[in-house]
């Protein structure tokens, strides 16, 4: 039989406000343990939480990105279970009435756009970190990252197949980026996904019984999970089997999912509204206010780089894919460059250095501006492309100008005719095979008459007037 | 004449500052002596602060004596209920779970009464987490009546209206989540008010049903109430549910004239359940507010049937999550050799909380569970929103609503405690009004024929605090007799 996959994801990403969601604790990932608390985020007796408007406004802007309606009226509940690293042993939440509600993405996938429905986007804290230490019987509990607020965001079970998780979580976590909500570190887990996974007969419309893989530490991580659960599940079925609705692990190592928690012994969270916070009202000003406050999301400018800069549809997407490439591209179009040369330094010679280097942008040292000076020296005609691809390097790896780096290495360019004219004329002289081969007929040889005279200028001859230059000579053989 | 010094209100005491007659260190010794020498039989306080309050005393001296007094508290003595967070002493709620724990910080109630200068001398005892109504279930000490020592003081805060009561200091703060300030005052005779909910912070009150918690104060009169009120009340950027309603001067409600106020008379709180005598009071007190040129209504308040079943619902029900975090993994006590994480929770919880406190986490727990949710906590939300309607509806006829604080005076230590039901019906009168969010107040109305008091409960619209001060005052002034001294004395 033949089966379909139904997927629902949910996201949860810790917003970058600069204090924690109930109290003023910084939200900081790097300090020290359990310095970033507070009374209130340890859940000491007496103590009241009061939540952090700029939450509100990043889930708001959140929101809207994903095209939901905003809940004009909506409220926090408290979400109860007993864990160490729960201060007050309940977590609040949203329950019933999420800020955000009724949204869609538009994912793309060989060539077809398909919308992925939003179910909901709501506010909640983020939980500590416990600490487990090999040979050590206790263990410890990081309260740093107690009440760092979280936004978690539910799919529609829209998607059917492990590229489309893939795609979907790319494109979400480029429009946090964009919105500059989130830095959406997976490893250091301000980004987590989980994937509700079920199978159903091709055809069919009644889901199947969904699993529950969580604790995946990176999207293609997620991607494999959700291939490998199809597999699973389809040999269970097949094998007269049921599938058993559950929370399952992620082994990265093995490349297999694992039983760790049945519904039989789920939670009964018993949520109820949280009496010691007010309800959150967003009005349309308020509403508006977020909306028109907006950056430009990856889609509006991904048009406007094919628009402004003339760029393929497909360069204007890879550029716009994340943000800082993006800001990065328009800064060295900014700092003098053409956006055509630009575009592909970029994409091709330094992202290949980044990618060889395993670095991010933020940290390249190839700043905006070096790259539109290096681009500068090759349509000024003072090195070559060729050469440029060496001085690229060279600025990769040291952050140095590209005009030192040229002077200093002797890189700049040949285009002096008459040195130019007299090492042809020795070069046709030292190798008259080639000269009687060119002259009848064989063009390959000019080929290798260019080969030797850039071999007698070191790379540095102008290619397009040793071309001329040689032409010119042969003729007058 | 530190001799008598402590019988003395906040406003005399402050008077008696001003004008050199006597000083902050003579109250606050006279204070501790009287505490000394009661206090043993009382069991008001479960922590006295002597020392602090001796040199917090002789700072005041010295803000009198140059004449510029930090407050209008101060150098008035104060004492605070154990379920108020003090950086100074320990904050345990009573409770063995919170045995030895000292708060980081000062609730800002707390704060406020100290920036007015006034003087804490000591914490009070309550039932366990201001979980009952004779401060029976307390986990330190049995609070007695200072009008009969075989008798309880009423609860939760039973410790702050024995205290005031007994002349053991001017002022006290307690707790009122269902009644536990009213009921106390009415039993101990004094005056104790539950003002609006988010009239007053909530930051530092260890929470026990954070819905209808309130702080409020006991003191000896009406004057002292609107002084305390001037300082505790007003928003708090602490207090998400805090209102950020103007403060006024309470004192100028101070005027004994009621004749431009409607009084109503629930017809529903005047059945049965209420015994002769209390009636008796009551019908006295009324005639009262009558010959001062009140208009006396009757009103009606259809859904006073349910409240004590929704009470008991909602208030379980927040309870279950807010007592959580006592868990023995941070603070307070950790049941030893615990086997597992599980097993600590089970432990410390079971040994750390007295019988009434797990009675009230177990029932609120239920009516949270999956599958009996909507059958309970959410009808009882529901039947809320008609008990408020009640009050808003009777509001529109009256001013103030005037009914017994409690259905009997005080009864004897552990004729109770046997039957929980019988012992939450002593909140009947109180309970509503927790669940509407309106301000309540106790004024005494006399005493009984076993010479224990009886309270007055007059109700008002919500930030109607001025009004109520305004009914007490006159009612005060009025009345033609004062409670005199307890038998303690």
């Amino acid at each position: 039989m033949e089966y379909e996959v139904v997927v629902g994801m949910e996201v949860h990403v810790e917003i970058d406000t600069k204090s924690k969601v109930f109290c003023a604790c910084s939200t900081n990932f790097h300090a020290p343990p359990n310095t970033n608390v507070c009374p209130i985020c340890l859940g000491m007796p007496g103590v009241l939480p009061v939540l952090n408007r700029g939450m509100v406004e990043a889930t708001v802007a959140v929101g809207l990105a994903l095209n939901c309606t905003i809940s004009r009226w909506s409220k926090m509940d408290r979400k109860n279970y007993f864990y160490p690293d729960l201060a007050k042993n309940y977590q609040i939440s949203q329950y019933d009435l999420p800020l955000c509600h009724d949204g869609w993405m538009e994912i793309n996938l060989d060539g077809t756009t398909k919308r992925i429905g939003i179910t909901r986007a709501h506010m909640e804290e983020d939980t500590a970190r416990n600490v487990h230490t090999i040979g050590v019987a206790e263990s410890g509990v990081d309260f740093n990252r107690c009440g760092v607020p979280l936004l978690e965001i539910v799919t529609e079970p829209d998607i059917r197949s492990a590229q489309e998780a893939f795609e979907y979580l790319t494109r979400l976590k480029q429009l946090l980026q964009y919105l500059n909500v989130s830095d959406c570190n997976m490893e250091e887990g301000s980004l987590r996904a989980e994937a509700n996974i079920s199978i159903r007969p091709v055809g069919t419309e009644k889901f199947g019984v969904k699993t529950e893989v969580k604790n995946v530490a990176s999207f293609s991580g997620v991607q494999k999970a959700i291939d490998y659960e199809i597999v699973r599940q389809r040999q269970v079925l097949e094998e007269g089997g049921t599938v058993v609705q559950e929370t399952r692990g992620w082994d990265a190592a093995k490349g297999v999912t694992f039983s760790q928690r049945s519904k039989e012994s789920a939670h009964d969270y018993r949520y109820f509204p949280e009496p010691d916070l007010v309800p959150v009202i967003v009005d349309e000003a308020w509403e508006k206010r977020i909306r028109e406050s907006l950056p430009e999301l990856p889609r509006a400018r991904k048009q406007r780089f094919q628009d402004s800069y003339s760029l393929k549809p497909y360069d204007a997407g890879v550029l716009t894919a994340s943000k800082a490439m993006a800001d990065y591209f328009e800064a060295v179009v900014t700092a003098g460059a053409q956006p055509k040369p630009a575009a592909n330094w970029i994409m091709v010679e330094l992202q290949a250095l980044l990618t060889e280097h395993k670095q991010e942008l933020e940290d390249c040292k190839v700043t905006s501006a070096s790259l539109a000076a290096m681009i500068g020296l090759i349509d000024d005609g003072t090195i070559s492309g060729k050469i440029a691809k060496d001085v690229l390097i060279e600025m990769f790896d040291s952050g140095r100008d590209p005009k030192a780096i040229v002077t200093e290495k002797g890189l700049v360019q040949i285009s002096d005719t008459a040195e130019l004219e007299q090492i042809a004329r020795d070069v046709l002289a030292a190798n008259a095979g080639p000269v009687a081969d060119f002259k009848a007929g064989k063009e390959k040889a000019f080929g290798f008459l260019v080969g030797q005279m850039m071999k007698a200028t070191k790379g540095k001859g102008n290619p397009k007037i040793v071309n001329d230059i040689l032409r010119n000579a042969l003729s007058r053989v | 004449m530190t001799g008598t010094l402590y019988r003395l209100t906040a406003h005399e005491l402050c008077d008696a500052y001003k004008s050199g007659k006597t000083t902050p260190s003579q109250a606050v010794s006279s204070c501790l002596d009287r505490i000394n020498a009661v206090d043993s039989k009382l069991k008001a306080f479960v922590d006295v602060w002597k020392d602090y309050a001796v040199d917090q005393a002789q700072a005041s001296d010295d803000r009198w004596a140059k004449g510029a007094p930090k407050g209008p508290l101060d150098g008035v003595p104060i004492g605070l209920k154990d379920v108020l967070c003090t950086k100074q002493g320990f904050t345990t709620c009573c409770s063995k779970i919170l045995r030895g724990y000292r708060s980081p910080f000062d609730a800002t109630v707390v704060e406020r009464l100290l920036n007015a200068g006034a003087i804490p001398v000591g914490k009070l005892n309550m039932d366990e987490f201001a979980m009952g109504s004779s401060t029976e279930n307390s986990s330190v000490q049995v609070t007695r009546n200072p009008w009969n020592l075989r008798c309880v003081p009423g609860g939760s805060s039973g410790g702050s209206a024995a205290a005031v009561a007994a002349d053991e200091c001017a002022i006290t703060l307690g707790s009122d989540t269902g009644g536990s300030i009213r009921q106390p005052a009415a039993c101990c005779g004094c005056v104790g008010l539950k003002p609006t909910y988010g009239r007053v912070s909530r930051y530092g009150l260890v929470a026990f049903a954070s819905s209808l918690d309130q702080i409020g104060p006991f003191t000896k009169d009406a004057h002292d109430m609107a002084l305390v009120m001037n300082v505790i009340s007003g928003r708090d950027p602490h207090d998400a549910t805090s209102a950020d309603v103007p403060v006024p001067d309470y004192t100028k409600a101070l005027r004994a004239d009621v004749s431009d106020l409607t009084v109503g008379l629930p017809k529903e709180y005047f059945t049965d359940a209420l015994g002769q005598e209390m009636r008796e009071k009551i019908e006295a007190a009324v005639k009262v507010f009558e010959k001062s040129g009140a208009k006396v209504i009757e009103v009606s308040l259809p859904h006073t049937d349910y409240a004590v079943a929704v009470y008991y619902i909602v208030c379980t029900a927040e309870a279950s999550a807010n007592l959580a975090r006592f868990d023995g993994v941070r603070y307070g006590y950790r049941a030893p050799n615990a086997v597992s994480v599980e097993d600590m929770y089970h432990r410390s919880k079971s040994e750390g909380y007295g019988p009434e406190v797990q009675r009230r986490i177990m029932l609120g727990t239920y009516v949270l569970s999956s599958g009996y949710y909507d059958a309970y906590y959410l009808k009882a939300q529901k039947a809320r929103a008609l008990i408020r309607r009640d009050f808003t509806n009777a509001f529109q006829k009256c001013d103030v609503i005037l009914t017994p604080t409690a259905p009997t005076p005080a009864f004897e230590i552990g004729a109770k405690t046997a039957d929980p039901l019988e012992m939450y019906l002593s909140d009947i009168y109180t309970i509503s009004v927790n669940l509407a969010g309106i301000p309540g107040l106790s004024i005494p109305c006399g005493l009984t024929a076993s010479k224990l008091p009886a309270g007055l409960q007059i109700l008002g619209k919500p930030f109607g605090e001025e009004t109520l001060l305004r009914a007490a005052y006159t009612y005060e002034q009025k009345r033609g007799f004062t409670l005199g001294q307890p038998p303690i004395s």
